[in-house]
């Protein structure tokens, strides 16, 4: 269960840091990202699957958060 | 030699490669690359921040260096005690020449070193008793001092002493900052982490220090730059273009910096980073917990400064927009003239780098307004996030190598036959004697600064005066010269 930071890239896309590793990768989509909650299912642009249950109201970013592996 | 196709770059990797046993040539293999701009992910094409191989010879630092020796050590009115036996700290003494105004010894202390100089009792019994003396004793004799920063050594880890004791006890008897930092040189596998480990203790004991404290006049127009050290004056080239252009520089982090700028930098509007590598995660922290922006600039060479103003502008009003506009246009005659003078003279020039933190990607701009091209470029210890960078500031087919070793590099000049390499002081005479002009691109060979307009000048200079120095030519012993060869410093000296 890695911190991750999520935050904002020039162009508007959410990036996922994870300082631990040194890995920042995009965010490719989200299952839930509404006015109500987000979160869910997380999946980036290379392909890994990360896991974060629902948060509502929808944070602000920059912030840190806990994730989960998806794909166990 | 002209530009080498993909396939023959490599098929250069592969022959360097050859020498390796195969476990040892399977791992450098993956530290090599040809580049190819259209990669979106360098980790598809390099490995970086890894171990380097025992037995191979790298130039990489440990964590103590990227902690005392980067961000730490340019903070000029705060002691840093280079806390264990003394080589560490003796031998890398003000050799970065990261300058700064002050009277040493009495106000500031950059380039003094003060140790703790183990001996084996130390080690045998602890050293914290030692090191609450050597505080003691350092308020005594420099009080103005504005802080304290304990950097460990390796032997701190392994004896496991408490050093955060001693700094909260001593803290408390002086009302200064203590900052205890754990850069033992084991941690990680290059300075990079110590750069980490830095910027997580300036987290914890500077950036809250002012938090509640409203008595600071905070402007519509504060930014700080973070990330330069002010090699040979670089920060001042650098402060003088965005005072121009009408914001108010805060702090400076960490060459000719203060212990108090750094306190302040939460307050400001924007962070403005030059070294990423060694200051991301700090303006990340701020970003997340004062919401601070942060942004990259890039103050080598005229187009990438105009490129930085403008972007730097984007973040504030036209007022600021229209000022950048005005600074570039009024450096513009002065630039255009260097150009004029140096191009023709370095014009095609080909430079392989090897360098730190950032300049292998943000001098290839300066490069090539100078008419130069960059055919091949590497990091000691960069990671994923650097390459990323890079691939798109590099032409196709140039080489990227991380981490190289003596071998590979020597290897690699062999054949590509650059005009100039820029790297460290440890590959300077290697190549000098190869007959291959050279620039020592971490301190600017004692010269400096390179930032900024009048930076680009002073680079655009020392760039044509080590490539054309006539030196190059004598390389051969007069009897074993041809008679052409012979005949031709005549004619040009006649
Ligand atoms: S590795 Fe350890 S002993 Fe060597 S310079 Fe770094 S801190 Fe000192």
């Amino acid at each position: 269960m890695p911190n991750v930071m999520i935050r904002k890239n020039d162009a508007g896309d959410l990036l996922f840091y994870v300082a631990k590793k040194d890995m920042e990768e995009t965010i490719a989509s989200v299952e839930l990202d509404d006015a109500e909650q987000w979160g869910g299912e997380v999946e980036l642009t290379d392909g890994s699957r990360w896991y974060i249950d629902p948060i509502s109201p929808p944070p602000a970013f920059p912030t840190t958060l806990r994730f989960k592996r998806g794909d166990d | 030699m002209s530009a080498l196709t993909r396939e023959e770059t490599q098929a250069l990797i592969q022959e360097v490669l050859e020498v390796y046993p195969e476990k040892a040539k399977k791992d450098r293999a993956k530290h090599l690359a040809v580049n190819d701009q259209s990669v979106e992910q360098s980790k598809k094409c390099i490995t970086s921040n890894r171990k380097s191989l025992p037995g191979v010879m790298t130039v990489r630092g440990c964590a103590y260096a990227g902690s005392k020796g980067v961000v730490w050590g340019p903070i000029k009115d705060m002691i840093h005690i280079s806390h264990g036996p003394v080589g560490c700290g003796a031998y890398s003494r003000a050799g970065r020449r990261n300058y700064y105004v002050g009277h040493t010894g009495v106000n500031t202390f950059g380039t003094m070193n003060f140790t703790s100089d183990f001996q084996e009792k130390d080690i045998v019994f602890g050293g914290d008793k030692k090191l609450d003396k050597l505080i003691t004793e350092i308020e005594g004799l420099f009080p103005l001092s504005k802080g304290i920063s304990i950097q460990s050594e390796c032997p701190i880890g392994l004896i496991g002493d408490d050093i955060e004791a001693v700094a909260k006890k001593q803290s408390k008897a002086l009302d200064k900052p203590v900052v205890p930092v754990r850069c033992e040189g084991f941690r990680g596998v290059s300075q990079s982490l110590g750069h980490h480990i830095a910027n997580d203790a300036i987290r914890d004991w500077v950036i809250g220090n002012r938090d509640g404290d409203e008595s600071f006049q905070v402007g519509p127009y504060d930014v700080a730059v973070i990330g330069d050290y002010n090699i040979g004056g670089d920060a001042w080239s650098s402060r003088i273009l965005l005072e121009e252009m009408g914001l108010r520089v805060v702090a400076q982090w960490s060459g000719d910096g203060t212990l108090s700028e750094m306190e302040l930098t939460p307050k400001v509007k924007l962070n403005l980073i030059h070294c990423y590598r060694s200051m991301n995660y700090i303006s990340r922290h701020m970003e997340e917990k004062y919401g601070v922006p942060w942004m990259e600039y890039n103050f080598f060479g005229p187009t990438k400064i105009a490129e930085s103003l403008r972007k730097i502008a984007g973040f504030f009003d036209e007022t600021i927009q229209a000022n950048a506009e005005t600074v570039i246009a009024k450096y513009t005659a002065e630039y255009e003239a260097i150009i004029a003078k140096y191009r023709p003279r370095l014009e095609g020039k080909k430079v392989m780098l090897y360098v730190g933190g950032l300049r292998p990607r943000h001098v290839i701009g300066a490069y090539e307004d100078l008419g130069m091209e960059v055919v091949g470029t590497g990091y000691e210890f960069a990671h994923n996030d650097d390459y990323d960078r890079t691939i798109k500031e590099m032409g196709n087919a140039t080489l990227l190598y991380d981490d190289i070793t003596g071998y590979e590099f020597e290897e690699f000049v062999k054949k590509v036959k650059p005009d100039l390499i820029g790297s460290g002081i440890k590959e300077k005479y290697i190549f000098q004697k190869m007959g291959i002009p050279f620039r020592q691109m971490h301190s600017w060979d004692y010269s400096g600064p390179y930032h900024g307009y009048d930076g680009f000048a002073i680079f655009a200079r020392d760039m044509d005066m080590t490539i054309n120095n006539p030196c190059w030519k004598q390389m051969q012993a007069p009897w074993q010269q041809s008679a052409e060869q012979e005949a031709a410093p005549l004619a040009a000296s006649a």
